[in-house]
């Protein structure tokens, strides 16, 4: 379809978003990510039965973890887009793009 | 029918008993050709493909995109060129044509004849400077013209085999003596002017047809006064002026000033459906579909806003998810549909531009001036297929397409000769390639005793030992043609790439997938002393796999590839910004660079695959797939839920040509019950489902008394059919004057006529289909409801047919139908979407009133009878689908891995689908999907072994503590705790998800190729410096 989208993203590729792990998150804002977001197949559609359910409980735990920390959970956020809704997935990218770009650069980055 | 067809079995049996030969010769090379070539190729066959042209690739390479989805033509297909171009069953023979045939099934003898290419291929590099120091230019015939080519050429950038070649009908040394530019610059020494024609004897045990197809060339006819007004193009040159590979460089403009069109109309039916002299009676069925494809993509192409102009006589989009995309042009994309018969282009009162007149909705003549005009041309068979038809001794139909069965759809009259694609009848792509691999299925079940007599095995150099080893990386950037060098600046983002950490090389490509650079990328892993590569292109989906055999023949581990996606998630979604585009494939490419430093080598280990086949539903679908695996030496398990096989067509009694549906129904059932390769399993559900492609584990619950039943089988065919709509509408079920087509099919087999007594009688299409509810055109109804009124006509010559519709869909042959028809007298009007007919009580009788489109009048019919054309539902296949994880459509058919080239896989290996549970289709539509899903099953047990492991988890036991949260947390139930107190996995069944590895509190689980190192070197890369 080639829809545009922000080209502030940059996509890293995993098999499932199951295999999403705290650290992975956590090394992202602590390099200097401004916003990370996880995009899993919609809920009761995964390729692996359930790994993107317990990709939003990881999401949901690491969000608190940057409230914690004071980056900021609104800066990490987990979507579900079905394979083949390419328009959802440019309107996801544009949304958080909006979202980040508000925010700001985070806080981490600042004192890198 | 079908006793004939048993005894030509017999026969044939007979005949091949004195010796059948292992080899199978393609005659053409599209995509129908490669697919059947493939099929047969990794199902430990020998495979000859003949093309006649200079490559591979046919028509599919012309298009710039494909319906529905509008993925890149030219993108889908590339992988499927170079794994014909480089598998060893395949051996490709260009230029060549076949002079004649003898011997019969199992053991036929070709006589081809090979033209010269003057090229040596052993010598050409490829390089092209042949074609640039050439002095002659001559029109591209695969850019359908609208350019000049050289005289030395290749037909496209990604050609296989990709070697030029000299046109000797317009070489300059040819015609005069002189000239040799050519052989005087090549580098290779490789131009041999000497060259003669060879003739060539080979012997093969089948023979499969896929030459395809020509346009219709509208020159033959000048009513559209094709030729005489440049801006007058085919859809073809259209494709080509989309195309990033055309003329244009993909820049919409029209041929004759370059200025970019505002306007354009799109004329369908040019030479299809029409019976004056040079037209073609039949529906070419692609054109309505392709028209708006075309129109969509011209829109999103265009600069300016465009308007585009679809005039036609009836939308067929009857195929899978076609109606939503006529209705997401026609709604949201703002596409005009006009339906009228255009006669006349005139010029328009612009330099360039055209005038059309039509009559619009409301009755009225209309002039409208468009830049541009379109003629979707139809599908025509060419003169060279017709004398290949001719040299194989087979007989042709009215139409010059290769002449087959209503229930066997690829055999051709001569045993042993199968046909596919279009010369079968018209098609698109999916439908080909379905039909490619049912030919396949025919032929590799004819020879199954000489499978892997003649194939040979794939030998892999001795893998290099990369343990210890600095990481020493070679990065390949890919221009793909203009999709990625057209908004990236590649040449900066490969010198980028040389400067990375362990780069050793880094090099452009104009297409990295193409065969030519798979051979420099093993020269540069030798040069170089390789251990790592990168390549930065299109998309691991569609292309990692080819990459991966790549180094493997260079002697890599597979997975020491990393692959940077710098067009799909790039340069296509980032066009106007080349700027940011190009920063972004620097970054990707470094991510992908410091990714693979980090990978290591993984090994998959061999596993006996059982050689069972599970099919799930006994209809025509399920019992052709099941006569076919047994065929081909593999036992069968076929469950079906009812108490009797036959599904869904004991309802049928007629086919539209008018063969026999019950008897043909019967001898199915017999032929299937007495195969001792078959167990029939009636009244059975599936009960639990597990395992992976070569090894599944079905629990059955058999029987009315439910016997549970496991069954170990290697692979599984869904073909649980569909249902047919159930109406309360219409006063359906409330007057015994309104029945349903099924019904009426019904009371006309019985032959006790009620029939005769009937005045007249309203068919009325669509009930259940192309509405809110269910948006799908079923696709089977239109020739239902024809077939139908022709035998009530034909029972009763007085009776008044009036058959109401949105549009008649009768595609392909039969149109022939329909205009029958049309001849008897039966009348076809037309009412809009929204405006359903109103059926009522009048007194004991009926009314009909609805308003017709044409007159624009309340019209109202007073019939005995109203006949409904209910339409086709997916049956119940939520909780199957869950049970087996394979994905569904909206409307609940089963989602195939690729709408285009994978039509009868499931995403899940090992799992195939044909038949109504995949979309709505006849019954030689089924039976061709059934013979594919058969050879797709069959090409995997034919291998003695299935590869497993890979990408799979491995647990430390140092590291495990027994802690049970990968055992609770893994969907497939894989891990458990064995003898030592710790998580064990077997990667048999390890689907590779990563969920363990991600929740493993002990980090003692790692997912190999996605360890957290590679994973944390990719972020790390990503985001250090900036």
């Amino acid at each position: 379809m080639r829809l545009s989208y922000p080209d502030s993203i940059r996509i890293i590729r995993l098999p499932c978003t199951g295999k999403i792990d705290v650290i992975h998150i956590m090394e992202a804002f602590e390099k200097g990510a401004d916003g990370v977001y996880v995009a899993g197949c919609l809920e009761g559609e995964c390729h692996f039965i359930k790994g993107n359910l317990r990709a939003r409980k990881r999401v949901e735990y690491t969000k608190k973890l940057l409230d914690d920390i004071g980056v900021g959970g609104e800066r990490l956020e987990m979507y579900n887009i079905a394979a083949s809704d390419g328009p959802r997935f440019a309107a996801v990218a544009r949304e958080m793009h909006g979202k980040i770009t508000a925010l700001g650069p985070s806080p981490i980055k600042k004192s890198l | 029918m079908l006793g004939i067809l048993f005894t030509s079995y017999e026969k044939m049996a007979d005949e091949v008993e004195k010796g059948k030969i292992g080899s199978v010769m393609v005659v053409g090379g599209g995509i129908g050709g490669m697919q059947a070539a493939l099929d047969l190729a990794d199902s430990g066959f020998y495979v000859y493909l003949i093309e006649k042209s200079s490559s591979i690739g046919g028509r599919m390479s012309q298009l710039d995109k494909t319906f529905p989805t509008n993925d890149c033509s030219m993108c889908i297909m590339s992988p499927k060129l170079v794994e014909c171009g480089k598998h060893l069953n395949i051996e490709i023979l260009t230029l060549s044509d076949i002079e004649n045939v003898t011997g019969e099934a199992g053991n036929f003898h070709v006589r081809l004849i090979q033209h010269p290419r003057y090229i040596d291929v052993d010598k050409c590099i490829a390089c092209g400077t042949c074609a640039e120091k050439c002095p002659r230019k001559v029109p591209d015939e695969y850019n359908a013209g609208l350019i000049n080519r050289k005289a030395a050429y290749i037909r496209y950038p990604q050609a296989v085999p990709l070697k030029y070649l000299i046109d000797a009908e317009h070489c300059i040394y040819f015609e005069k003596g002189r000239c040799k530019a050519c052989e005087k610059f090549c580098p290779a020494n490789a131009v041999d002017f000497e060259q003669k024609e060879r003739k060539i004897q080979i012997d093969v045990g089948a023979i499969i047809l896929a030459p395809g197809f020509q346009p219709y060339n509208p020159a033959l006819n000048d009513t559209y006064q094709y030729g005489r007004y440049p801006n007058i193009v085919t859809s073809l040159e259209f494709e080509r002026i989309l195309s990033a590979s055309g003329p244009y460089q993909g820049h919409l403009v029209r041929p004759s000033d370059g200025k970019e069109p505002k306007k354009i109309a799109w004329i369908q039916c040019v030479g299809s459906r029409n019976i004056h002299a040079g037209d073609k009676g039949y529906c070419s069925g692609v054109c309505c579909t392709y028209a708006i494809k075309e129109a969509m993509v011209a829109k999103e192409h265009s600069a300016i806003p465009l308007d585009a102009a679809i005039f036609y006589i009836d939308i067929r989009t009857y195929g899978k998810d076609f109606e939503r995309f006529f209705n997401r042009a026609k709604d949201e994309m703002g596409v005009r549909f006009i339906k009228s018969r255009i006669n006349t282009i005139l010029p328009g009162e612009e330099e360039g531009d055209l005038t059309i007149r039509y009559v619009n909705a409301a009755g009225g003549i209309v002039k409208e001036a468009f830049d541009t005009v379109v003629l979707s041309v139809g599908i025509d068979i060419a003169p060279e297929s017709i004398e290949l038809a001719k040299n194989l001794g087979i007989e042709l139909n009215h139409y010059n397409f290769a002449k087959t069965d209503s229930f066997d759809p690829v055999r051709t009259t001569r045993s042993g000769v199968y046909v596919c694609g279009v010369f079968q009848g018209p098609k698109d792509i999916p439908e080909t390639v379905m039909q490619a691999s049912a030919a396949a299925a025919e032929a590799s079940s004819l020879l199954s005793t000489e499978r892997n007599k003649l194939a040979k095995e794939k030998i892999y150099p001795e893998e290099i030992d990369v343990t210890g080893q600095e990481p020493r990386i070679g990065v390949f950037v890919c221009h793909c043609g203009t999709n990625i060098g057209g908004v990236v600046d590649v040449p900066m983002v490969t010198k980028y790439a040389s400067t990375l950490p362990h780069v050793v090389v880094a090099q452009e490509n104009l297409f990295t997938c193409s065969q030519d650079t798979q051979v420099k990328i093993k020269e540069n892993i030798r040069e170089h002393r390789l251990n790592r590569v990168v390549v930065a292109s299109c998309s691991t989906r569609t292309h990692e796999p080819l990459f991966q055999d790549t180094i493997r023949e260079a002697g890599l581990n597979p997975y020491l590839f990393s692959m940077a996606n710098i067009r799909d998630q790039d340069s296509w979604v980032h066009q106007s910004d080349h700027k940011g585009a190009t920063e972004k494939a620097k970054d990707l490419v470094k991510m992908a660079v410091a990714n693979a430093a980090q990978l290591s080598p993984l090994y998959k280990t061999k596993l006996p695959a059982t050689k069972r086949v599970l099919i799930l539903g006994g209809g025509i679908a399920g019992m052709t797939a099941a006569l076919n695996v047994a065929g081909h030496g593999f036992e069968v398990v076929l469950v079906e839920i009812e108490k009797e096989l036959g599904g869904f067509a004991r309802n049928l009694h007629r086919t539209l040509q008018g063969d026999d549906v019950q008897s043909y129904v019967a001898e199915l059932i017999e032929k299937v019950t007495q195969n001792d390769k078959i167990q029939a399993l009636t009244e059975t559900i599936l009960a639990d489902f597990s395992g992976g492609k070569g090894n599944f584990k079905t629990a059955l619950a058999v029987g009315p008394a439910m016997y549970h039943r496991e069954v170990n089988h290697g692979a599984l065919i869904i073909a649980t059919g569909a249902t047919e709509y159930t109406t309360h509408e219409y006063l359906y079920g409330e007057h015994s004057s309104v029945k349903t087509q099924v019904e009426l099919e019904g009371i006309l087999a019985k032959g006790e006529n009620p029939i005769r007594d009937w005045k007249s009688l309203v068919m009325i299409q669509c009930v259940g289909s192309r509405n809110d509810a269910n948006p799908n055109c079923s696709r089977v109804c239109c020739q239902q409801a024809i077939k139908n009124a022709i035998a009530t006509k034909e029972v009763n010559p007085d009776i008044n047919i009036f058959v109401l519709h949105k549009d008649i869909r009768t595609y392909g042959f039969s149109e022939d139908y329909y205009r029958r028809a049309r001849e008897m007298g039966i009348q076809f009007l037309r009412f809009k979407t929204g405006g359903e007919p109103q059926v009522e009580r009048a007194g004991e009788g009926i009314r009909v009133s609805f308003t017709d489109f044409t007159l624009g009048r309340e019209m109202t019919i007073n019939p005995d009878q109203v006949i409904l054309s209910t339409g086709v539902v997916a049956g119940d296949t939520e909780e199957l689908a869950s049970i087996l994880k394979v994905p569904l459509t909206s409307d609940r058919f089963f989602l195939e891995a690729h709408v285009k080239l994978r039509p009868v896989d499931t995403q899940s290996d090992g799992i195939f689908v044909c038949g109504m549970a995949h979309s709505p289709k006849r019954i030689d539509e089924s039976v061709s999907q059934a013979l594919a899903a058969s050879t797709r099953a069959c090409r995997l047990l034919s291998q003695d072994y299935i590869e497993v492991g890979g990408v799979v988890a491995k647990v430390d036991p140092e590291l495990c503590t027994g802690c049970l949260i990968c055992v609770r947390a893994c969907p497939y139930e894989v891990p458990f705790i064995n003898e030592d107190g710790v998580s064990e996995i077997d990667i048999s069944k390890c689907q590779g998800c990563g969920v363990c590895a991600a929740e493993c509190p002990a980090k003692a689980i790692t997912l190999g190729h996605f360890e957290d190192t590679q994973i944390l070197a990719e972020i790390d890369a990503l985001l250090e410096a900036r």
